[in-house]
């Protein structure tokens, strides 16, 4: 058992040497990464140069939520998002390899790329956070401090399972194409910015049925100290991170059944 | 319509009917290549509904919260329309399409479309508008719908916008094409694209104005971004000129530079190919 990590090794080697191989290619990847982190904070920043608030928050505050969804959002990635790839690997049959090995399905789609330019984001993401964090003015509290690793934690869970649950579309429905997209980088978007601006049945599928509401934004208002214009009671902020551990238990279970339920191409 | 590989003499015949009749061929097998993708289609046009909802929330707040109700000089209708009919037409100028041809090229297959007597820009140009017109009916459809049903949006005043929209919507596809055929054949010279890629992935999105209007920038940077790219071309043109965001001279003006871009950047496509193919003989690949 001492050695089991060493073939998870060889293949995260294979990979790094496999792409590092096509230099300029490796080096603008890399550069570009760098530039579309801070794209989805620069649009922020774009947009509150038109406007003075977003549903009533101004722009500090918003950073808040800005910088929690960038940190989770880019450490899930980091850790799970290689997976997106699952639906290639359905739709050409090359599963088959991966199941045939005597490793977890799991790890081995996650080390097919190499990670520094996703650690990259992560990095980026933890210092938008800290900049909003220390910028906001919040009172701080033992229960907040406390807060902000749960909200971390959770947020990181969160978009983790999402990653896992879309992917596993792809074990039913073949072309699923992007539309796990639509809840990755779409949930992404969505807990970006202060829920109250969504309405009507879109707010509630979104924030409450599917639980992006609870990754951000409650955990913000908690922080921020202000009460929730929704109506919610003060506490759901701190309680808010828990949610991702029902979500956690809901992707982990859909991808072990999709995978019992895949079937090879049959070419 | 002439070869341009060293295995088949110039077309000594000029009459242009075959050639444009190969043209439509290729256009109707493009398309009905596209229709045969049905599930990846109605994901697709799942997935930009839902960014259609996310991005109108987001631009309505942000008019909602400046003091003119203005958000870089659209009204509330007018953000509506801008980002749902974008949402429909990313996926007919298909600003994250495939890396095909780069696939081609590094495993070697692009040999076979050199021996065709169609040249390469043209038979891939073909192919594309027939993709186009199959997003048109089934991807820039459903969004608008969607829209129309959820938001209230902003309806053309002016009878000459219709027109003017199609023009300059088409006029979108090709340089779009371009764009992406330029990308793909960097694949001639680095044989990997992935770092390229996402350089165009990232770049076109924000610059083409998709996640945000780019009237939203500081004036002088945005002016420079639409005379100098081609990016502005992509999205922007186009939407401006459905929401009549500006005066019908200054509307007619972007579209001409868009016409522009298109002959530009198709004439690099060829330029590019030729190069690309003594490069490729070369390799001996």
């Amino acid at each position: 058992m001492a050695d089991r990590p060493r073939p998870y090794l060889a293949l995260l080697r294979g990979q790094a040497s496999a792409q590092a191989s096509y230099r300029i290619s490796f080096a603008i990847d890399l550069g570009t990464n760098v530039v579309a982190t801070m794209l989805d904070v620069l649009t922020v920043l774009v947009l509150f140069r038109v406007t003075k608030a977003l549903g009533g928050f101004t722009l500090r505050e918003a950073m808040v939520m800005v910088g929690l969804t960038a940190f989770a959002f880019a450490a899930a990635d980091l850790m799970v998002g290689n997976i997106e790839r699952v639906k290639l690997y359905v739709n050409t049959g090359r599963l088959d390899a991966v199941l045939v090995r005597p490793l977890g399905v799991l790890p081995q789609l996650l080390l097919m790329d190499i990670p520094i330019r996703k650690a990259a984001r992560s990095v980026f993401g933890a210092t938008v956070l800290a900049v909003a964090l220390a910028s906001a003015g919040i009172d701080w509290t033992a229960a907040r401090v406390g807060l902000v690793a749960f909200a971390l934690a959770g947020g990181v869970l969160f978009f983790g399972s999402i990653f896992v649950a879309t992917a596993s579309v792809a074990f039913w429905w073949i072309e699923s194409g992007e539309i796990g997209n639509a809840f990755t980088y779409g949930g992404r978007e969505f807990t970006t910015y202060p829920i109250n601006i969504y309405s009507g049945w879109f707010r509630r599928v979104f924030a409450y049925g599917l639980g992006f509401g609870f990754v951000a934004y409650y955990p913000a208002l908690a922080l921020l100290g202000r009460t929730d214009p929704l109506g919610l009671p003060g506490w759901v902020g701190y309680a808010a991170p828990g949610v991702s551990i029902v979500v956690a238990a809901v992707a982990a279970a859909v991808w072990r059944v999709g995978v019992r339920h895949y079937r090879s191409t049959g070419s | 319509m002439g070869s341009v590989n060293a295995t088949t003499p110039p077309s000594t015949h000029r009459n242009i009917v075959p050639a444009f009749r190969t043209f439509a061929a290729i256009t109707g097998s493009g398309f009905r290549r596209y229709s045969t993708y049905r599930q990846a289609t109605v994901a697709g046009a799942f997935t930009n509904t839902v960014f259609g909802f996310l991005r109108t929330y987001v631009l309505l707040a942000v008019a909602a919260g400046t003091a003119t109700g203005l958000a870089g000089g659209y009204d509330r209708e007018q953000l509506a329309t801008f980002v749902w009919a974008g949402q429909g037409l990313l996926a007919v100028v298909a600003l994250w399409g495939s890396t095909e041809l780069a696939d081609r090229i590094r495993t070697g297959d692009v040999a076979s479309d050199l021996l065709r007597p169609v040249h390469p820009v043209t038979m891939y140009l073909a192919a594309d508008l027939g993709r186009a017109w199959h997003a048109v009916l089934t991807r820039f459809v459903p969004p608008v719908l969607t829209g129309l049903l959820f938001f209230d949006v902003y309806l053309p005043r002016q009878w000459f916008t219709g027109p003017l929209f199609v023009v300059s919507a088409a006029l979108a596809v090709m340089l779009c094409f371009a764009c992406r055929y330029l990308v793909n054949s960097v694949a001639y010279w680095l044989t990997d694209i992935r770092g390229p890629m996402l350089a165009w992935l990232v770049g076109s999105g924000v610059l083409g104005g998709l996640f945000f209007p780019l009237r939203f920038l500081p004036e002088q940077f945005m002016v420079a971004l639409w005379v100098a790219t081609p990016f502005p071309s992509m999205l922007q043109t186009p939407l401006d000129v459905l929401v009549e965001r500006d005066p019908p001279a200054l509307r007619c003006g972007i579209v001409a530079l868009q016409a522009m871009w298109v002959m530009l950047l198709l004439a690099c496509c060829a330029v590019v190919q030729r190069r690309a193919e003594r490069r490729l003989v070369i390799q001996g690949g």
